[in-house]
């Protein structure tokens, strides 16, 4: 009687080393992810001014729109926590895919090779943003269902863990029009 | 691992007893051949673990990036954003200058992994059909798919040598005088041994291998998020398929496609399914192009075919 009550309290106790154990790397992942993102946001800031400087020259007509992007990135450098950095983040994404869907217009600065050069570096910034995005929201995903359900919710509580929050894409977004930044080959 | 070494010992004790007489008085006191067998197991293993990866790199003339050029950078920008999207660490790039379109991964876990794509492939594909076979290749790292792989490459590569050695071994000894004193039944097991390793060695080879393409087609898709992107570039792959010159039996099964185009990848049924090491190519591309929705009679051709006519317009 007394061998399966310590059986018992044994495996009850492997069980709430390991979920703990769990919740914890999760939680690490997800910190880590979003440090992933952190490092891509920086990147984008970084190229902005190159583009406006290199795209001013040629695009005089369209100097209202390469302001907005301008006012976009000053505004989601002081934007903070995660719902707020996110809606910037969409505003600068707007503004930007406005100034590559303007930029098809000028066959001179398409024959530019800096021109090109930056808009690859561009393209795969925003890409890596979406997919380091994609990656974040998995992982919270994952987190937040281990919070929830059943069993390991209990121990969620006991031990204090918070729900991570999304990396969301408002609704704006998704309606956007696509722009394919790539060159065809 | 353990079957590959029981497998040069059931050899090596072969080879002794039969040619060279161990285990009886006339014979050497020292079981020559089983040693060696086993001594070539064990430094084969080895090697296969530390130097397969790049003995497989070095075999298809691989070549560091250059960042100069602006395909090797949009190649390294494609493979930053998979590593991204799959959570792992940035693998080490290779480029092989080889007109035939294909890639590969490799490597034994995903902190010394290494993918290899053809200068080919990067002519042929558009930067969103790259991502879809980097994300597939990548696939193949997380789904820890290149250890094994690799290892196969390797020890497939000594098997053969190995079962090469023992037949001729065999027949250059047929006349000798030694062969009349044994039963002649011993001598079918060793026979049928070195007859069919390799084919055994090279069935579980593209066993697993086809049923990891699969995953890994699935698995990029869940990295994309764009299973459209990988049906293209396997089209426009299939459709630019040439025989890629440095790959061999032991390395065919590495790649996104079968780089020794055989017929029997194109075909579907039993036996195609026993002997080729990749899926049939269509069923790829249709079970992709079902993952993004648009829906394709699976065995079709001509509606597979028809969906080119969409992609060049």
């Amino acid at each position: 009687m007394i061998f399966v009550l310590w059986a018992i309290i044994f495996v009850v106790g492997i069980w709430i080393i390991s979920t703990y154990n769990g919740l914890v790397a999760l939680r690490l992942r997800v910190q880590n992810a979003w440090r992933q993102i952190e490092v891509q946001l920086k990147r984008r800031y970084d190229l902005i001014p190159n583009l406006v400087e290199t795209v001013k020259g040629y695009m005089q007509y369209e100097q209202d729109t390469l302001q907005k992007v301008i006012d976009a990135r000053s505004q989601a450098m002081t934007s903070k926590g995660i719902k707020e950095t996110a809606e910037a983040q969409t505003a600068l994404t707007q503004s930007l895919g406005k100034v590559f869907a303007l930029m098809e217009n000028y066959p001179e600065l398409k024959a530019s090779k800096n021109v090109l050069d930056l808009q690859e570096e561009l393209t795969t910034t925003e890409n890596q943003l979406a997919f380091a995005r994609q990656y974040y929201n998995d992982l919270v995903t994952q987190y937040n269902t281990k919070q929830q359900v059943f069993p390991s919710n209990t121990l969620a509580s006991v031990f204090k863990f918070q729900p991570s929050e999304f990396f969301s894409v408002p609704e704006a977004e998704t309606a956007l029009p696509k722009v394919n930044l790539s060159l065809t080959r | 691992m353990g079957c590959f070494i029981l497998f040069f010992f059931a050899i090596g004790t072969a080879v002794d007893y039969l040619y060279l007489d161990a285990f009886t008085p006339a014979g050497p006191a020292f079981p020559v051949a089983t040693v060696l067998a086993l001594g070539f197991a064990a430094s084969t293993t080895l090697t296969a673990y530390y130097r397969g990866a790049d003995m497989i790199l070095a075999s298809l003339g691989a070549e560091k990036l250059n960042l100069q050029i602006p395909e090797h950078r949009e190649l390294q920008n494609v493979v930053t954003e998979m590593a991204l999207a799959s959570g792992s660490p940035m693998p080490r790039i290779f480029v092989s200058f080889d007109p035939a379109p294909n890639a590969l991964a490799t490597g034994t876990n995903e902190k010394n992994a290494a993918i290899c794509v053809t200068a080919g492939l990067l002519t042929l594909l558009n930067r969103e059909e790259t991502q879809g076979v980097i994300a597939h290749e990548m696939s193949h790292i997380r789904n820890d798919d290149i250890l094994l792989m690799t290892l196969v490459s390797v020890l497939l590569g000594g098997i053969v040598l190995l079962s090469d050695w023992g037949r001729r071994g065999f027949y250059g000894s047929q006349s000798g005088r030694r062969m009349g004193r044994k039963s002649p039944l011993l001598f079918l097991p060793l026979l049928l041994l070195i007859a069919l390793s390799p084919l055994i060695a090279q069935l579980l080879a593209m066993a697993v291998s086809r049923q990891r393409e699969y995953l890994a087609d699935a698995t990029a898709a869940q990295y994309t998020r764009n299973p459209g992107g990988l049906a293209r570039a396997l089209e426009r792959i299939r459709d630019g398929a040439m025989p890629f010159s440095k790959a061999s039996r032991g390395t065919a099964h590495l790649f996104i496609m079968d780089p020794l185009r055989r017929r029997l990848d194109e075909r579907s049924g039993a036996l195609a399914d026993l002997l080729a090491t990749h899926p049939p190519i269509e069923r790829r591309i249709a079970l992709l192009y079902r993952m993004a929705g648009i829906a394709q009679p699976i065995e079709d051709r001509s509606t597979v075919q028809g969906s080119n006519v969409q992609r060049v317009q």
